[in-house]
């Protein structure tokens, strides 16, 4: 579902290169989980995967469903089904939330052919996947994420992955911030998701996370490389060892 | 030598002369408001302000006014639905009030031409300071308009809609509303019309002891038109005035806001949205006087510009020697959409008084691009999304106003401005 292939990616303003020979593949129905040390690039490939036009690839491609997505704005990466969860979710004042849930839930429909939403399944819809996070309604009449608190925004999030019904997810750092209970509530909420037709790529630096969600695949990334992948084990390896040891083999 | 450099009148200025000569009989009025009338067209004869008087410095407007339609007898202004639905209307219809009025408990309506004529209006005429060109242009020509008086403790559950609507030539009306000790309205200004008009409008607000109203201005004149506005209100001990001031058109735009906190513990709120595009100007101006101890006030301008639309907002506060413990706060925000349009803010304090907390700010500022992003990285187009973000960026002025049905109407205002210029 998801091929990068050489990938090599620069901030647009200063030219830092952040990614640098990126390989990985993620297959429909996989759980892939991407770990590695702060400011090893993890946030920058999953902006890059979501279009954001502060970085700029400069050699290799990613090929999404066999097609490079490279020429698409975020927005026509959203609509062809990408979804990241922010590490950072923005705060917009005066965008009332229902109203930018109700515009971007139908802007995927449209995507598809279909009619937009009557307002009553509308309202539904966003009720259910809010029971099912454990989301109080009363926080939704805010303006978008304007005075959530940390986990509140990671919850959010989840809330429009479930309802934007996307085929690539990606969560970055979904799991810092929650509580105990938010953390399983989540966790299942993102198990719910897991269909042999979607491919969901987990960042994370916590085991514990992967315990509730069980990666099929595991990657370190280090200053901008995989440099090394494996099945959960080395989620447990890593938990135990830390990265010396991983890094010291790639060198 | 040429000792009297009187300038040359402008085709204005003598169209509006000569259309006062041509008027003066069908003018309403007593030998009081006659006077008026005269010292008005007086002080038009001396000259349209140009930016050499300060408080015109960003609207020359005897440059500006390159003309002024004349009036237009057939001209046939229909009234509109109100914006919050159930409000009662009482309509101005090409500068002439309606004989056909509802009926509201503790509220009396009067036609302006009636207090004209018998005079009873003649004290409201007079000038504000020396620079008082919309004043003088509106008491020279003022036939119509309403006076409403809303008695003492009175609580309206719904709001009075003032409509002056245009099609087209010139009209000049006066609305004035004295609200009693205690009582609660909201009241509506609706600024609209289909005509290349010059009009002129006066609003006049009395508010009594511990009265508590809402004003809405809701300006949407085309863009051909002219529209030179005045708010002026006292506000009496307790008083609570929140005034909002929505500008979504006319071609040149000058409303006035001229605002007198003369009991303790008056309490003033300013809200303003500027929406301007196309090729044009729109100044608003604030005085407001903090003349006794105990008052607040804050003032928020938001101001959306595009195209090679200019715009401009002055807010003076003057705070008075004995008018200690003064509160007052002014910031005014633009989100400038296009190169070649514009905005300046020019803040003004004079503090004559020791034990005061003022302060103002002003910012210009582009669409925020993480926050384009955000809604992008949602599927949303990003002609959508900055649609979203501009509306978001004036919203927020309107959502404070705290009542659902005025907040609704509002908006949708605010939509239907976003569907013409979007
Ligand atoms: N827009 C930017 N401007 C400047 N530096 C940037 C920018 N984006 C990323 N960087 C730098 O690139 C490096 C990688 O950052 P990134 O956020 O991708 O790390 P990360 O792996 O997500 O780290 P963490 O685990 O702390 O979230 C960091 O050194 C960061 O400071
Ligand atoms: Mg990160």
């Amino acid at each position: 579902m998801l091929e990068i292939k050489n990938l090599h990616a620069r901030i647009v303003d200063d030219g830092t290169e952040i990614i640098r020979g990126l390989n990985l593949t993620v297959k429909a129905g996989e759980v892939a989980a991407i770990m590695g040390p702060n400011g090893s690039g993890k946030s920058t490939l999953s902006y890059i995967l979501a279009g954001r036009e502060d970085y700029e690839v400069t050699e290799g491609d990613i090929l999404y469903n066999g097609q490079s997505i490279l020429e698409m704005d975020p927005a026509e990466r959203a609509t062809s089904g990408i979804f990241l969860a922010f590490q950072y979710p923005m705060e917009i004042p005066g965008v009332a939330t229902m109203e930018f849930l109700k515009v971007a839930m139908n802007e995927q429909r449209k995507a598809r052919g279909e009619e937009p939403l009557k307002i009553p399944e509308f309202l539904k819809r966003v009720k259910d996947a809010a029971a099912s996070l454990n989301m109080d309604m009363a926080m939704l009449k805010r303006p978008l994420n304007v005075g959530f608190s940390g986990g509140e925004k990671k919850r959010a999030e989840i809330l429009q992955m479930k309802l934007l019904e996307p085929n690539l997810c990606v969560l970055d750092e979904t799991d810092s911030g929650l509580d105990i209970d938010a953390l399983k509530i989540v966790s299942d909420g993102v198990n719910a998701l897991r269909s042999p037709d979607r491919a969901i790529v987990i960042i994370t630096h916590y085991q514990r996370l992967l315990q509730h969600i069980e990666p099929d695949t595991v990657h370190v990334l280090y200053r901008g490389q995989v440099i090394k992948s494996g099945d959960k084990s080395l989620a447990l390896d890593l938990e135990a060892n830390g990265y010396a040891g991983v890094i010291g083999q790639a060198a | 030598m040429n000792i009297h450099t009187t300038p040359q009148r402008t085709p204005a200025e003598t169209a509006l002369i000569d259309a006062f000569s041509d008027r003066l009989s069908l003018l309403p009025g007593d030998g009081t408001v006659m006077l008026k009338r005269d010292d008005a067209i007086e002080a038009i004869k001396s000259g349209l302000p140009t930016r050499r008087i300060e408080s015109w410095h960003y609207t020359d407007l005897r440059r500006l006014l390159a003309s002024v339609p004349d009036f237009d007898p057939a001209a046939a202004a229909k009234a509109i639905a109100p914006i919050v639905e159930g409000s009662a209307v009482l309509p101005v219809l090409n500068g002439v009030s309606s004989t056909k009025l509802p009926t509201v408990d503790g509220v009396a309506v009067q036609r302006l031409s009636e207090k004209l004529t018998d005079g009873s209006a003649a004290p409201g005429l007079d000038p504000y300071g020396t620079d008082d060109a919309i004043g003088a242009l509106n008491t020279a020509f003022v036939a119509d308009g309403y006076f409403v008086d809303i008695s003492d403790g009175t609580e309206l559950d719904k709001p009075i809609e003032l409509q002056n609507l245009q099609a087209g030539g010139q009209t000049h009306v006066r609305l004035g509303v004295r609200v009693g000790a205690g009582a609660k309205a909201v009241i509506v200004e609706r600024q609209a019309g289909e005509g290349a008009a010059l009009v002129s409008s006066v609003s006049q607000l009395l508010l009594g002891e511990g009265a508590d109203v809402t004003w809405l201005i809701v300006q949407e004149q085309p863009d051909t038109a002219t529209h030179l506005a005045q708010f002026k209100a006292h506000l009496g001990k307790n008083a609570k005035l929140t005034l909002f001031v929505m500008n979504a058109g006319g071609k040149l735009v000058r409303q006035e806001i001229v605002v007198k906190t003369t009991g303790e513990g008056a309490d003033f709120t300013l809200r303003g949205i500027n929406l301007l595009a196309g090729d044009t100007h729109t100044d608003v101006t604030m005085v407001l006087d903090h003349a006794v101890p105990h008052t607040a006030s804050t003032e928020v301008i938001r101001n959306v510009v595009t195209g090679k639309a200019r715009g401009i907002f002055q807010g003076r506060i003057n705070v008075h020697q004995y008018a200690q413990k003064t509160n007052a706060k002014m910031a005014c925000n633009t989100l400038l959409l296009s190169d070649d349009g514009e905005f300046s803010t020019k803040p003004e304090l004079e503090i004559f008084a020791d034990d005061v907390v003022c302060g103002h700010g002003a910012t210009v500022t582009e669409i925020d691009h993480s926050h384009l992003f955000y809604l992008m990285a949602r599927g949303i187009d990003e002609k959508t999304a900055r649609g979203l973000l501009v509306k978001a960026f004036v919203a927020e002025v309107i959502e404070e106003l705290d009542d659902e049905a005025i907040v609704e109407a509002l908006e949708a205002r605010l939509d239907g401005w976003f569907v013409a210029h979007g």
